[in-house]
């Protein structure tokens, strides 16, 4: 396989595609709402109607709009039908010729689609997620030639600098300087890692793009492995997402096949191997120590860093760990370069960012939008605010180790910076909309009771801590915390995130600490007046500042 | 043997390179308080209570996994640190049901003596009471896990001295638990050397010699003293 083979496949492809497509989503959303139904039934009704020269049935990743699933959109027409039942397939086909249909219509014209921005997510909805043929259609492969055949490995790493790519885990490490790290660590055995685990309660970005574009993935992370002389892989995805993780043994099996992976990838003496690893559904396995103690078959457990995984990392040897949606973008970068990549976005955020839009807001689902994008933008215009006439009254970012903000501050343009001096964090791209009926104190619990369970366990600030920052919010809702409650809470908040081993326990007060910042007034509503306690079990009763008032 | 020059709490001290704060602290007579730290038995920065300020860096750092660099200036005391130890030290009371007053190693426990160190004179938590069993199946030994404060100090002697490998820990979060081999009762372990050396290990009175009573739990932590020595020095004591 080579550049020429490559575009031998794409020239193929193009030249038998059917003037008519119906795409068809099969991405967990569309599937859990009967899409399989949805595709057999078109299917059957292509071939009843003998048209099964002109139509193509399509099964394709994720189109977006998930609460109106199961999608199936038609080219060249421009439609995408939404809420499609098996019995609708009929006339759907008819329709393509002239007949009528009452399947509902989406308005692809809505600022849902207009303010999308795909890099990411550029195939996903378009191509066939289990044909190599429809990735490589779409240009799929060709950076990873680009990078093989022209570029040394230190081009390769200079490109995702000058690019700016942040790291989309959560954090927001500069990917070119974590790649550079790797790049000049001795060891003849140097590991890539990709971190799908996405534990997040809310969050289903990199399950879309493990089901609707798996080949992206590996495309992005054999470059990575080139660039920092890597010759193995592994993708850690939790045991949650069976569609994601079929698609990938699909998509590795066929790149296999085609000289894309293996030995001496695309002719180029390059080697790389790409295993699977199923992690079984802990959120404290995506941190990137435990997530390698996870591979190595040993209890998912974070370490101390140092050292970090670039220096010692799996089985010791150094270690390139990134995110799903970080890789992703690396395809897109290497093929138009830095410069283009670097033009989107604000000074210190570049690309787009996949957003997993839920909660209480009219239209859920996946979106990519430019960053710096504002709140407002996302909820109001995309998102077309709460449903039933409900008022939005804060955002959720980051999931539990997010913050909410209020809606006050839905001018926030969504950047690694913004987010993070209100208290919040871009994460990994859960964004949970909430409205007036939302008590805040509440919302802190669920992710305290979250972060609770999670907690592996290791050291006590995190495993004892979040169990009393826990109790402490249950008696404030409750009713029967006083002030001197309120305050132990913050203290212990102020502890658990400055002493905890890892990110986990250092972020999980931050619901807590986001709401107390934007919606004080909601726990001082629910606390009790302290009763007169003997002077000898509690502070004496203070006088009274104002005797006279 | 490359030296490093810092500072403790603004006193000069020389330690080796690859040495940790903790080592550095010790050589010069500095304490720092520790729970999950055991001499001779790798670290992994987990009860942090070692936590110390580092000039120039915004986090705190465990002293125990910490290694020195030149001209680190390092703070063990501090208004902030003093705070944050007696809460993790409260929160560990909380957690389990240690009752001092009936425990074997009352009066030589190490999590008692932190808490009069640190003077951790009472508890703000609620304390959580939970249900935890004995397991007094072992012929020599039992473990009390109402006392344990997790530090798993007797799974890593376990595995690292005695490579025996029959101490484990299960669970998650505040259901992590010390279980013995796949969590069966530790008299029927078939790993299991007898040897001791968790019981030696343990800080509390978790772990315990069969027939001792209130307060009589003594350790003799030479015994794993003299097979550290051994192995890391080449030398037997005698
Ligand atoms: C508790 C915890 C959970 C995490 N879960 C994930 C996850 O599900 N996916 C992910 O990519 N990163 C996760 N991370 C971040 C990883 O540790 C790591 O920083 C990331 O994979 C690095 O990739 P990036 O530089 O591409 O962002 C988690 C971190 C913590 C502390
Ligand atoms: S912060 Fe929580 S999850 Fe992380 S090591 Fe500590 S106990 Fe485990
Ligand atoms: S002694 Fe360092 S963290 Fe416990």
């Amino acid at each position: 396989m080579d550049l020429a083979d490559l575009l031998e496949i794409k020239e193929k492809e193009l030249r038998t595609r059917k003037p008519i497509r119906l795409r068809c989503c099969l991405a967990a959303g569309c599937v859990s709402s009967n899409g399989q139904a949805v595709k057999e039934s078109l299917d059957k009704a292509v071939q009843e109607a003998g048209l099964a020269d002109e139509v193509e049935v399509r099964q394709v990743g994720c189109m977006r709009l998930c609460c109106e699933g199961p999608l199936v959109a038609v080219d060249p027409a421009g439609i995408l039908y939404q809420k499609v039942a098996p019995e609708d397939a009929a006339s759907i086909v008819a329709a393509l010729k002239g007949g009528e249909t009452q399947v509902k219509r989406g308005d692809l014209n809505h600022p849902f689609f207009t303010k999308q921005m795909s890099i990411v997510l550029e195939n996903s909805g378009e191509i066939d997620p289990e044909r190599i043929e429809s990735y490589i259609a779409a240009d799929g492969y060709q950076a990873l030639n680009d990078a093989l055949v022209e570029m040394k490995p230190k081009e390769v790493i200079d490109a995702i600098l000058q690019s700016g790519l942040r790291g989309r885990g959560g954090a927001g490490y500069p990917t070119g300087l974590k790649w550079a790290t790797v790049a000049k660590m001795q060891g003849s055995k140097k590991y890539v890692i990709c971190n799908a685990d996405e534990g997040d309660p809310g969050a289903f970005m990199d399950r879309s793009v493990l089901e609707s574009d798996p080949h992206r993935l590996l495309e992005g992370m054999a470059i990575a492995a080139y660039a920092v002389g890597a010759d193995q892989g592994f993708i850690y995805v939790r045991a949650e997402y069976p569609l994601a993780i079929s698609r990938l043994h699909t998509a590795i099996k066929q790149a296999k096949q085609h000289g894309l992976l293996g030995s001496g990838v695309l002719e180029a003496a390059f080697t790389f191997n790409v295993e699977i690893r199923i992690g079984a559904g802990a959120f404290v396995c995506g941190e990137e120590t435990a997530l390698m103690a996870s591979i190595e078959g040993e209890r998912g457990t974070p370490r101390p860093r140092p050292p970090f995984p670039a220096e010692r990392g799996l089985y010791a040897g150094p270690t390139l760990i990134n995110n799903v949606e970080t890789l992703a973008n690396v395809p897109s970068i290497v093929r138009k370069g830095a410069d283009w990549f670097a033009g989107i976005g604000t000074e210190k955020s570049k690309g787009t960012k996949v957003f997993a839009l839920a909660g209480k807001i009219t239209n859920t689902g996946l979106i990519e939008v430019p960053m710096g994008t504002s709140l407002r933008t996302i909820v109001e215009e995309m998102g077309a605010g709460a449903p039933d006439g409900n008022q939005v009254k804060a955002v959720q970012t980051g999931g539990p180790s997010g913050g909410c903000l209020p809606a006050s501050q839905l001018d926030t343009p969504v950047d690694y910076e913004s987010l993070q001096q209100l208290g919040s964090i871009m994460g990994s791209g859960g964004m949970i909309v909430m409205d007036q009926t939302t008590n805040m104190v509440d919302v802190a619990r669920f992710f305290m009771e979250f972060c609770m369970d999670e907690s592996c366990g290791k050291c006590t600030p995190c495993r004892a801590g979040t169990v009393q920052l826990h109790a402490l919010l249950d008696r404030i809702l409750r009713r029967q915390a006083t002030a001197r409650d309120l305050e132990l809470l913050e203290e212990l908040c102020d502890l658990v995130k400055h002493t905890s081993l890892c990110g986990l326990g250092q972020t999980a007060p931050n619901p807590v600490l986001s709401t107390l910042r934007f919606f004080r007034n909601e726990y001082l509503e629910l606390l009790q007046p302290e009763i007169g306690a003997p002077a000898a079990f509690g502070t004496p009763p203070k006088p009274d500042v104002n005797p006279t008032g | 043997m490359p030296v490093k020059t810092l500072t403790i709490d603004g006193k000069p001290v020389s330690a080796v390179e690859g040495q940790t704060v903790l080592e550095a602290a010790q050589d010069a007579g500095i304490s720092i308080p520790t729970l999950c730290h055991l001499d001779g038995v790798s670290d992994v920065g987990a009860c942090r209570l070692c936590l110390v300020e580092v000039a120039g860096v915004s986090r705190l750092l465990p002293a125990c996994v910490t290694k020195v660099t030149e001209e680190m200036e390092v703070r063990t005391e501090s208004e902030r640190l003093k705070r944050y130890r007696r809460m993790i030290l409260e929160l560990l009371f909380a957690e389990r049901n240690h009752v001092c007053a009936v425990c074997v190693s009352n009066g030589r426990c190490e999590l008692q003596n932190l808490a009069v160190a640190q003077g951790m004179d009472h508890v703000r938590f609620a304390y959580r009471f939970p249900p935890y069993e004995v397991d007094i199946t072992h012929r020599m030994f039992g473990m009390d896990h109402n006392r344990c404060v997790l530090c798993s100090r007797c799974v890593r002697v376990c595995w690292f001295i005695e490579g025996a490998a029959t101490k484990n820990v299960a669970g998650r979060g505040a259901d992590a638990r010390i279980i013995t081999d796949l969590s069966q009762p530790w008299g029927e372990s078939e790993t299991c050397t007898s040897c001791g050396k968790c019981v030696q290990a343990c800080p509390t009175g978790a772990k315990f010699h069969k027939g001792s009573t209130v307060a009589e739990m003594e350790r003799d932590r030479s015994r794993l003293e003299y097979i550290v020595t051994a192995r890391e020095k080449k030398q037997w004591i005698v």
